[in-house]
Parts: structure tokens; sequence; C-alpha cells
């Protein structure tokens, strides 16, 4: 494979990889299986997209971007801890509603096409960056200064609420906690990042398609335990870290298969499969392994299923 | 001190599973008073005390705090007053975090959070000094996650947590009775130590009657939720578990019918 696959491969993992980091945010920390993510995404790339095509900042687009994802993660919370719907079927109902929402911002076009227009790479090209390095660069930027911010909240007195809400709710409510605020919180965090993906991606293939966020949520998990796997969450940087190199990996893996012919038609269904592989695995191990629930994902799942 | 005031409550009510917890249930605690509080099965007790807690909303009755009410607070909002410690080791403690953040969490409690660092140097400090107290060699494992903890170690992580900011109530539902006899004694003896220096007004849900009459200066039985009996001062002190046997009998028109209260014995 040529130098400028790996580029690319480097490139989606960065710029995807916000989008994972979104999902590690909601679905491992809060614990909420959000699939607002789907919606959200393609909501981030429809506003950039709208918003650049109608002469718009790229920057403030993308700034647009990144809070209607925040808003949106908002409403997901508030219908899961206002109005008591589960967290699946809040995050189901949001996805449906986004759906709609996304075709009125693309002016009820199902693409919305950026072709030869000013956006947020070109701009860097500007200061004198070359442009085959773009992407690179600013997708590397961001995701390390999103990293960053990650590791730093999530250790101070609010970050760490929010990770013991989706830990043990009852103790950290014991503990003064409002964790109806903290979900929304978390849920608007991890929604701004996959909505910021969203805008960073539809600028990177200067498209935005009202099916691009399909399976999304899909992706990031495979991301995550991938990452997890691969590189391990002993401590918190080391799992935020693994969350950005497991996207990468992620898209290495497309990319390895698609040289081998398979169809693109194909990448959703060979995702579903690496993630029914990815957490089957513990219980696999343990079959072959011939230990009977002593096998550490067992013990593992033990832990997570506490509550 | 802390003032219940015939607190009903009924679940799911008007449903086929519709279940009457409290009844009017009336308490009054001084402050410094330690009160067990034994009861079968479905004697409504831990109810009593989610109640205080404010983990579910009272149907009728009052609840005062140091004479402020605290019936229509939430739970969250009732955590500057309340220490917790459950029967469950792992609830009260944040497996997936390390013994100091969850220290941190504790130091904090009722306090709005704010985005500054949740552990600070000198934190730290407090920190290894309060848990050498408990004598189990967790000051030396501050960065270790808890879920590698035992079930005792948690219970008497999650008791120092209730107290470590000295609460004006301290509720402990039935906090031994999942651990193994060696270690129940261990966390029993660092409760009443923990009690004892700060004069914490404390409610214990317990299922051993030798314990309920002998830790703090006042028992309360509970039946099909109501009080039953409260036993103090004189009375309580020449209270034998036979006698206690015989008073829930003679109060409820049953036999005590918890063999797990029995066995305790």
């Amino acid at each position: 494979m040529t130098t400028s696959i790996w580029l690319g491969v480097l490139e989606q993992g960065l710029l995807w990889g916000i989008m994972v980091l979104g999902v590690y945010i909601t679905f491992r920390v809060l614990n909420f299986p959000d699939l607002t993510v789907d919606g959200g995404f393609t909501l981030g790339a429809a506003i950039s997209a709208r918003m650049i095509f109608e002469g718009y900042d790229p920057w403030i687009a993308t700034a647009v971007a990144l809070v209607s994802g925040a808003i949106a993660g908002i409403c997901t919370g508030f219908l899961n801890t206002k109005l008591r719907i589960a967290p699946l079927l809040a995050g189901i109902l949001m996805n449906i509603a986004l759906y709609s929402i996304n075709l009125r911002v693309m002016g009820s076009k199902a693409m919305l096409s950026l072709l030869r227009m000013d956006n947020i790479y070109t701009d860097v090209t500007n200061v004198g960056i070359p442009a085959g390095l773009a992407v690179v660069t600013l997708g590397l930027g961001t995701t390390i200064l999103i990293t960053y911010l990650l590791y730093t909240f999530l250790q101070t007195e609010i970050g760490m609420a929010l990770r013991a809400t989706g830990d043990n709710e009852q103790m950290i409510r014991s503990l003064g906690v409002n964790t109806n605020s903290t979900k929304i919180m978390g849920l608007s965090i991890g929604n701004a990042l996959v909505a910021l993906s969203g805008a960073l991606v539809a600028q990177y293939q200067s498209y935005s398609d009202v099916g691009m966020g399909i399976g999304m949520i899909v992706v990031g998990l495979a991301s995550v335990i991938v990452g997890e796997v691969v590189f391990g969450k002993r401590t918190l940087l080391r799992a935020l870290v693994a969350v950005v190199i497991g996207s990468i990996i992620y898209r290495a893996v497309i990319a390895v298969v698609m040289q081998l012919g398979l169809p693109t038609t194909d990448l959703k269904l060979f995702t579903a499969l690496l993630v029914i592989l990815a957490m089957s695995s513990p219980l696999i191990k343990e079959k072959f392994s011939g230990q009977s629930g002593k096998a550490k994902g067992s013990v593992d799942n033990a832990v997570d299923n506490r509550s | 001190m802390l003032s219940i005031t015939e607190v009903k409550k009924t679940f799911n009510p008007g449903s086929v599973n519709e279940r009457l917890a409290l009844a009017g249930v009336s308490l009054n605690l001084k402050a410094g008073d330690v009160v067990t509080v034994i009861g079968g099965n479905g004697a409504g007790k831990s109810t009593l005390l989610n109640m205080v807690a404010g983990v579910y909303p009272v149907d009728e009755g009052k609840i005062a705090i140091e004479g402020q009410a605290v019936e229509h607070l939430p739970e969250h909002a009732r955590a500057s007053f309340i220490g917790r410690v459950f029967q469950d080791p792992m609830k009260g403690t944040a497996a997936s975090m390390t013994i100091e953040e969850n220290l941190a969490m504790a130091i904090r409690r009722g306090q709005t959070r704010k985005l500054r660092r949740g552990i600070r140097s000198k934190d730290r400090n407090f920190f290894c000094e309060q848990l050498s107290l408990l004598g189990l060699g967790l000051e030396n494992r501050l960065t270790t996650r808890v879920g590698l903890l035992s079930g005792g170690q948690r219970q008497a992580l999650t008791l120092l947590m209730a107290t470590l900011v000295p609460p004006k109530l301290l509720l402990l539902d039935e906090h031994t009775a999942a651990l193994d006899p060696g270690t129940a004694e261990k966390v029993l003896e660092l409760t009443k130590k923990i009690v004892k220096k700060h004069n914490l007004t404390t409610l214990m849900v317990t299922h051993n009657m030798e314990d309920a009459l002998n830790i703090g200066n006042r028992t309360v039985m509970m039946h099909e939720g109501r009080v039953i009996l409260n036993l103090k001062g004189e009375q309580r002190k020449n209270t034998r578990i036979p006698d206690l046997l015989e008073m829930f009998k003679k109060a409820s028109g049953k036999a005590m019918a918890n063999d797990r209260m029995l066995l305790a014995n």
C-alpha cells in the first residue's frame, strides 16, 4: 500500500477520532449507550456545510456545528433525566428527530457539495503548511488539544463527578451531586465532539450527506474497544489516547480490507462483525482456554454490570 | 436534631404491586443519639433510612434536620447534612476510580463542584492521615483503584468517606451484613470509633440483636411500617435478647420471623 493510503488512514483516524472521543465520554465515562451519535455526526456535517455553502467563515461554521451537537446532547439528556425516557430510546428519538432536522439544514437536499469552496483546511495551507499535510496537521492538533482538555477536565471536581455518575450513580448522589445535571453535561460534551467531528469530516470530503452518520455509533464503539484492547486503559490518559489510537487502527483495518477488494457498501457489515468479535472476545477466550468464569473478561464484566 | 413526624410511604400505589412500606412513622433523635433499628424483613427499616436520605419522596409527613424541613429536598441536596453507608459494599464507592479520587469526592460532599483540580496535594496528606486510622494499610495505596479492594476494605473506605466531613446525621443501612463475621466486627469497631470521635448522631439498621442492644444509646423496633418499640435508658440496659424477642411477639402478635436475625446470634 502506498504512502498516500497510509496518510489517508491517519487523516481519517484523527478526524473520526474526535467522534470516537465523544462516544467514549457517553458510552464509557457516563455509561450511557447514546444513539444520538448517528444523527449528531450528520448534524455537525450539515450545519457546517450549509453555512460554508452560504458563505460563512468555515471556522465559525465549525464552531456552530460543535454547539449544535452540544444542544442535541442536552436534548437527549433532557428526554432521559427529566422525562424519564430510557437511555437507548431517548437517543433513538433524538436520532430520528435529527434526521428531519438535518434535511432541513441542508435545504431538503440529501447531499450538499462543497467542492472548490474554502474550508478550514484550505485556510491552514494559507499560513504555509503544505496542502498535502493540512488535514493531518489540523486533525492532529485538534485531537491532541481535545484529548488534553478532556484529560484535565475529567480530573476536576466536576469531571470526577461525571465519571462517578457513570460508575456509581447512587454513591455520587449521596455525596451531593445532582446526577441529572452531570448526565446532561456528559451527553452535551460527547455530542459536541461528535458534531465537531462531523463538521471536520464534511469539509475533509467536501460534501455533507444526510446518511453519513448511519452506523457511526458502531464505528465509535469498534474504535473504543479496539483501542482498549490494543493500548490498554489502565490510567485515564492511557484510556483517552487508546481511543484515538483505536480510531486510527480501525481506519487502517478498513483500508486493508478495501485493498483486498471488498466493495465499500460492505463496510458497515464488516464493522458490525468487528464489534461483535471484540465484544464477545472475553467469552470466546473463556471457551477456548477451557476456564469457566475466571477469565479476565468475565471479572471485568462483573464489575461493569455491578449497578 | 432529626425529627421524623408521621411519615407514610406506599410503593406502586394503585397497582397489583402496591405495598405499604411506612404506615406513619415518628421518631426523634437528639444530637449525639445513636439509635439502632431492628425489625423483620419488610418492616420498613431501609425505607425509613431512604426516606430520610431523600431517595424517595414522602407521601405524607415531615422530616426535619436541625429544625430545617428537608422532606421536599432532593437526595443530592440533603447530602450536606447526611453521610451514608449502604449494605452492599459495592454501592458506596466508585470502583473504576482510585482511593484518593473517591476520598476527594467525599471531601466535597454537599458542596457545589467547581472546575478546579479535584485532588490537591494538601488533600493527599489529609487522606493519608485519615486512611491510616482505619489500620488497613490503605494509606500506601492512594492510587489503587477501589475495584481491586475487598468488600471489607471498601466498606471501611465508604465509612471513612461518609464521615470525612463529619455529617450532621449518619445513616448506616445494615452496613456489615454483607461482610464475613471477622470483617464485619472490624468494620463495626471502626464505626463505633468514628461515631464516638465526632459524636455523630446516627441511625443504624442492623439485623444483629446483640449489636442492636450494645451499640448506641437507643433501640427502635419496627414492624409492618411502624415503630413498635422504643427502648432507652435503664429499660434498655436491662433488656436481653430473649426479652427483645418476647417484646416483639407481644407488640406484633407474631414470633420474630426472620431467620437471619435469629441465626446471627
